[in-house]
């Protein structure tokens, strides 16, 4: 059998290819569900804003459906929300990403999943991707997901949790720094 | 809900490790926390798919797709490879993007400072989808190498930068492309971070049957994602 191919660095150089313009914008008018801005900073272990990272994401729709034939309700997925997105960070670390709030997702023995998103984290100096994940503040659900239950330390599990604010337009805002090293290092994932 | 078909670890023997200290930006931006177990539900078990709408012919020929005045200048090569598993089966329809420097060395972006010259005919950028077999193939122009101030007079081997999705989420591969024979590959802190049974796996083969009588050498690489974990008999037992 084939063995894995090796990662290997993104490198500084990527966004000519990878970032067209829009790819952080994942709704248009006719995506259903409550439109919200997610952002933060790509931060290093000194603190540092990261200006050459990759920031991607995968979430379900707004009623917790992936458009995906691994989904059993992938036929009842929102047409106009694909769930993928891309954010090259800005020179102050900053990543935005337009989209809605993903609904609840169920697991395979009946419990729900608090709304989240999945994130994998590119860099210069990073030899292979971080994957983590975004919930929101506002959700009681967070108390009973298993993946956050599964983080023993409560503030480690607050590096996960996006702090609501509203802005100017009137459209949820949801702040999260992704923190790659360091004493409030992020959560990242080995699945 | 339907079993899902949950995917073998990442296997960390093949893999580099956050930190690689020779590679220098590692140092700051390198997790030292362990990593927390995620169990593989739905949110990793799928991911963005892909489709003939997607890419356009053009976007595979590097030789082409920039054209303002002429060919671009250099090596013309071509790439081909199969996107499989691990446990051998082809991946069809999954998006290869590649990006690289130019003959020269040098990478169209903003905030390059290599000086070597630009060609106004390639930008080095690429996309496209596998097909049936789990196939890709591109047209290019053999990058030259490019110095960085990792060190002291270092040199990045010549390289192919590659980005891949696979079925899922959990398949995502973003990995570097080299070329057999390079002097420089030795002396990478990059290539060197790889565990050192692995490294051989970066490099591409020459291939002559890919070659194209005076036009251009072929080149034979292939990409291997995180395959099933399941046997066909743990698929139908349950639990």
């Amino acid at each position: 059998m084939p063995r894995q191919t090796p990662s290997q660095t993104i490198g500084p150089f990527f966004s000519f290819s990878l970032v067209a313009g829009g790819e952080n914008v994942l709704i248009d008018e006719r995506s259903s569900g409550e439109r919200i801005l997610v952002e933060g900073r790509v931060l290093d272990g000194a603190g540092e804003p990261i200006a050459d990272a990759l920031v991607e994401i995968w979430q379900a729709d707004s009623n917790g459906i992936f458009k995906h034939l691994a989904d059993p309700r992938h036929e009842d997925a929102d047409p106009f929300f694909a769930g993928f997105g891309r954010s090259a960070t800005d020179e102050d670390g900053r990543y935005w990403f337009r989209t809605i709030k993903p609904g609840p997702v169920p697991t395979e023995d009946g419990q729900q999943q608090a709304p989240h998103i999945n994130v994998t984290v590119f860099a210069r100096g990073m030899p292979i991707q971080a994957i983590t994940r975004i919930y929101f503040a506002d959700e009681t659900a967070n108390e009973r997901d298993p993946v956050l239950a599964s983080i023993a330390d409560p503030q480690r599990q607050q590096t996960l949790i996006a702090r609501r604010e509203q802005s100017a337009d009137g459209i949820a805002r949801y702040c999260l720094d992704i923190v790659l090293q360091g004493e409030h290092e992020t959560v990242f994932f080995d699945a | 809900m339907t079993r899902l078909d949950r995917l073998k670890p990442l296997d960390w023997t093949v893999h580099p490790p956050y930190l690689h200290e020779p590679y220098r930006s590692t140092v700051s931006r390198s997790p030292r926390q362990r990593l927390v177990p995620l169990p593989q539900t739905l949110s990793e078990l799928t991911g963005p798919v892909y489709g003939d709408g997607d890419v356009e012919p053009l976007d595979s020929d590097l030789t082409r797709n920039a054209v303002r005045n002429g060919e671009p200048i250099g090596e013309r090569i071509i790439v081909v490879g199969r996107v499989l598993d691990d446990d051998g089966r082809p991946i069809p329809n999954a998006l290869v993007e590649i990006w690289q420097a130019n003959a020269a060395g040098r990478y169209i972006h903003k905030n390059e400072v290599h000086d070597a010259p630009l060609d106004p005919n390639f930008t080095g950028a690429g996309r496209c989808l596998t097909n049936a077999q789990g196939e890709y193939r591109f047209v290019t122009i053999r990058p030259g190498a490019y110095p960085w101030g990792n060190h002291d007079n270092a040199w990045r081997p010549a390289h192919i930068h590659l980005s891949i999705f696979g079925r899922n989420f959990l398949q995502r591969l973003v990995t570097q492309m080299y070329f057999p024979g390079d002097p420089l590959l030795p002396l990478d802190p990059i290539y060197n971070g790889v565990p050192e049974e692995a490294r051989q796996r970066l490099i591409s083969q020459y291939a002559h049957d890919v070659t194209e009588p005076a036009w251009a050498l072929g080149f034979r690489f292939d990409v291997v994602l995180r395959g099933s974990q399941a046997t066909p008999f743990e698929s139908e037992g349950g639990s």
